[in-house]
C-alpha cells in the first residue's frame, strides 16, 4: 500500500529530477517554445517541496492536491494549470483514504490525465504531455517501472510527430524533428515516480 | 549579451518597485504583482484587468489609469501570470458592476484567466472574458493554438477602457471589445531576435541577411523567411497580409508598433510606407500611432496593426486617457 509518505517521496523526487534536468528542458523548449520550460517547472516544484514540509498533509489525495494547487499558483504559462490540475485532480480522485493501492493510483491518475486533455484540448498525437502520460497509466497496471519505460518512449516518439497544441503549434511543419519538453517533463515525472517506489 | 540588470531572478520585482517610484498614481503590489490604479474601486464603474507573461513593456501595466486599465498583472518573462493574481486583482478592482478579463490568446493566458474567472466568480465577482486574437500570420485552424493576440490589445485596452470610464454596464463593455478584436488584424516582422534575461542568448536564430515574416511577441515565428526587405518592401507585405483577412469598408485606426530595438526614426519612416500602400489599396486613416507599445525585450522589428472603427468605436480611441504608456487629452 501506498502511504502519505510515497506520495511525499514522488514530489520530491520529481523536483530534484526537474531541477537536475532543469538545462535540458529549456534547451528543449528553446526551438519550439520560448526557452523557459526548465526554469518554469523549477520554480513550481521547489515552492511544492516547500509547502509540502510546510504544512504536512497526511494522506496521498492531500499531498497531491495540495501540490497541484500550489503548481497552479507559482508556474503559470500552460504547464502551471496543465500539471497542477493533472496532481490536483489525481489527489481529488484518491480521495481522503490514509493508505492507498496501485490500482486505485492508476485509476486517478487516469482521471487526472483525462482532466488535462479537457483543459488543454490535446490528444495523443498532437505532441504534448500527454503523449508520455497516456502510454505511462495505461503501463501502470504491470509496474512503475514500466510506467516509467512507457513515458519515456511516448516523449521519444514526439520527436517526428508536428505540433498541433500550444506554442509549438505556430511553427507548422518545423516543429517537426524536436522532442516536446512538455511530454520530456512528464516522463521525468513517472521516472520520479518509479523512483518513489524503488523500481 | 549585457543587460542592465543585477540577476535575472529579480528582474520583475526591481521593474515593479521601479514603477512604484515613477507613479504615484499607481498601487503597486511588488510581492503579489499586481498594479493597480490607485483610485480603484470607482463607483458604478466596471473594473477592465489584463495581463500577461512580462517582456511586452508598456502593456499591459504602463496602461493601467483613468481611461483604460483597472489592473494588470504581470507574469515572468513571456509567462503567463497565475490564477492567484488575477484574483486579487479583480477583487482590487470590482465595484461591484463587475470585471473584464482582456486576454490575449496563448495556452498559458487562457488557461490562467479561465481558472481565475472560475475562482473570482466563486468569490462573487461578476467576470466576463474577451479573447484578442488579432495575428494574421497564424493559420487558425483546428490544427494550432489559434490566432495569437498582438497590437489589438492596445486598441481593446484602449476602446473599452474609455466605455468603461463612461459607466457602460459589463455587457456593453464586454460587446464593444469584441467587436474591437474582431474588427482589428495585426503583421509583425522581426529584423533580429530578442533575449530573455533568463537565457541571456537569443530565443531564436535569425541569420543576419534575413528578417522572418509573421513573427510573434515572443520571437515565435511566423509564415516564412527572406532575404532583407526595404521598409517599402515590408510595408507592402504586412499590409497586404492584412487586407487579405480585413474588408476594409471603414475608415482605420493604424498601430506602427516597434517590437523594443527598433529606433522611432526608422518606426517613422515605416509608417510613412505603411500610410502610402493603406493610401493605393483605398483604406480611409482616422487616426495613427506611432512607438514602441507591444514590445518583444529587445527584438528589432515592427508591427501593424488595422482597426476598422464606426463613429462610436473612434470617439471612444479619442476619449481621454492617462497611463504611464499612452496619455492624451487630460
Amino acid at each position: 500500500m501506498l502511504d502519505a509518505d510515497f506520495f511525499r517521496r514522488w514530489m520530491t523526487a520529481t523536483a530534484a529530477a526537474v531541477e537536475r534536468e532543469a538545462e535540458r528542458l529549456t534547451a528543449l523548449d528553446s526551438p519550439i517554445g520560448d526557452a523557459d520550460h526548465g526554469s518554469n517547472l523549477q520554480r513550481g516544484f521547489t515552492a511544492v517541496t516547500a509547502i509540502l514540509e510546510k504544512e504536512a498533509p497526511d494522506t496521498p489525495g492531500g499531498v497531491l492536491t495540495l501540490a497541484g494547487r500550489q503548481l497552479i499558483s507559482t508556474v503559470g504559462g500552460a504547464s502551471g494549470p496543465l500539471y497542477g490540475t493533472l496532481l490536483r485532480r489525481t489527489g481529488k480522485a484518491l480521495g481522503e483514504a490514509p493508505e492507498v493501492g496501485v490500482p486505485e493510483l492508476a485509476e486517478a491518475l487516469r482521471t487526472g490525465v483525462d482532466a488535462v486533455m479537457q483543459l488543454g484540448g490535446a490528444a495523443p498525437g498532437d505532441k504534448t504531455m500527454v503523449d508520455a502520460l497516456v502510454p505511462a497509466v495505461d503501463a501502470l497496471g504491470e509496474s512503475f517501472a514500466a510506467a516509467r519505460a512507457a513515458a519515456e518512449e511516448g516523449a521519444g516518439a514526439t520527436t517526428p510527430l508536428q505540433a498541433r497544441k500550444g506554442r509549438a503549434s505556430y511553427l507548422g511543419e518545423r516543429s517537426i524533428g524536436h522532442q516536446d519538453p512538455g511530454a520530456t517533463s512528464s516522463a521525468l515525472l513517472m521516472a520520479a515516480l518509479a523512483e518513489a517506489a524503488g523500481e | 549579451m549585457k543587460m542592465l540588470i543585477n540577476v535575472a531572478e529579480t528582474v520583475i520585482a526591481d521593474a515593479l518597485r521601479g514603477m512604484a517610484a515613477a507613479h504615484p498614481e499607481l498601487t503597486v503590489d511588488v510581492e503579489n504583482r499586481v498594479i493597480v490604479r490607485r483610485d480603484a474601486p470607482v463607483a458604478g464603474k466596471v473594473g477592465l484587468v489584463s495581463g500577461g507573461g512580462s517582456g511586452h513593456e508598456p502593456l499591459h501595466g504602463g496602461f493601467v489609469g483613468p481611461g483604460m486599465l483597472s489592473a494588470a498583472c504581470p507574469g515572468e518573462v513571456f509567462t503567463s501570470p497565475v490564477p492567484d493574481q488575477m484574483v486579487r486583482a479583480a477583487a482590487a478592482v470590482d465595484s461591484g458592476a463587475g470585471v473584464l478579463f482582456i486576454v490575449k490568446n496563448y495556452t498559458g493566458d487562457v488557461l490562467n484567466f479561465d481558472m481565475a474567472q472560475e475562482l473570482a466568480e466563486d468569490e462573487g465577482i461578476r467576470v466576463a472574458k474577451v479573447l484578442v486574437n488579432d495575428d494574421v500570420a497564424v493559420t487558425d485552424s483546428l490544427y494550432t493554438a489559434g490566432r495569437r493576440g498582438t497590437g489589438a490589445t492596445l486598441f481593446v485596452e484602449k476602446i473599452a477602457g474609455a466605455a468603461a470610464e463612461e459607466g457602460r454596464p459589463l455587457e456593453r463593455v464586454e460587446a464593444l471589445a469584441r467587436q474591437v478584436n474582431e474588427s482589428s488584424r495585426s503583421f509583425g516582422v522581426a529584423l533580429a531576435p530578442c533575449t530573455t534575461p533568463a537565457k541571456g542568448s537569443p530565443t531564436f536564430e535569425l541569420p543576419p541577411g534575413e528578417l522572418e515574416l509573421g513573427v510573434g511577441i515572443h520571437g515565435e515565428p511566423g509564415r516564412e523567411r527572406r532575404a532583407m526587405m526595404t521598409s517599402r518592401e515590408i510595408a507592402d507585405f504586412s499590409v497586404d497580409a492584412i487586407l487579405e483577412d480585413l474588408d476594409p469598408r471603414d475608415p482605420v485606426l493604424v498601430l506602427v508598433n516597434g517590437m523594443g530595438a527598433t529606433p522611432l526614426l526608422e518606426l517613422y519612416g515605416f509608417n510613412a510606407e505603411v500610410q502610402r500602400v493603406l493610401g493605393e489599396r483605398g483604406v480611409p486613416v482616422a487616426r495613427t500611432l506611432v512607438g514602441n507599445y507591444v514590445t518583444s525585450l529587445d527584438m528589432a522589428g515592427a508591427s501593424v496593426t488595422l482597426c476598422r472603427v464606426d463613429e462610436e468605436l473612434l470617439r471612444l480611441w479619442d476619449a481621454p486617457v492617462s497611463t504611464a504608456g499612452l496619455r492624451w487629452g487630460m
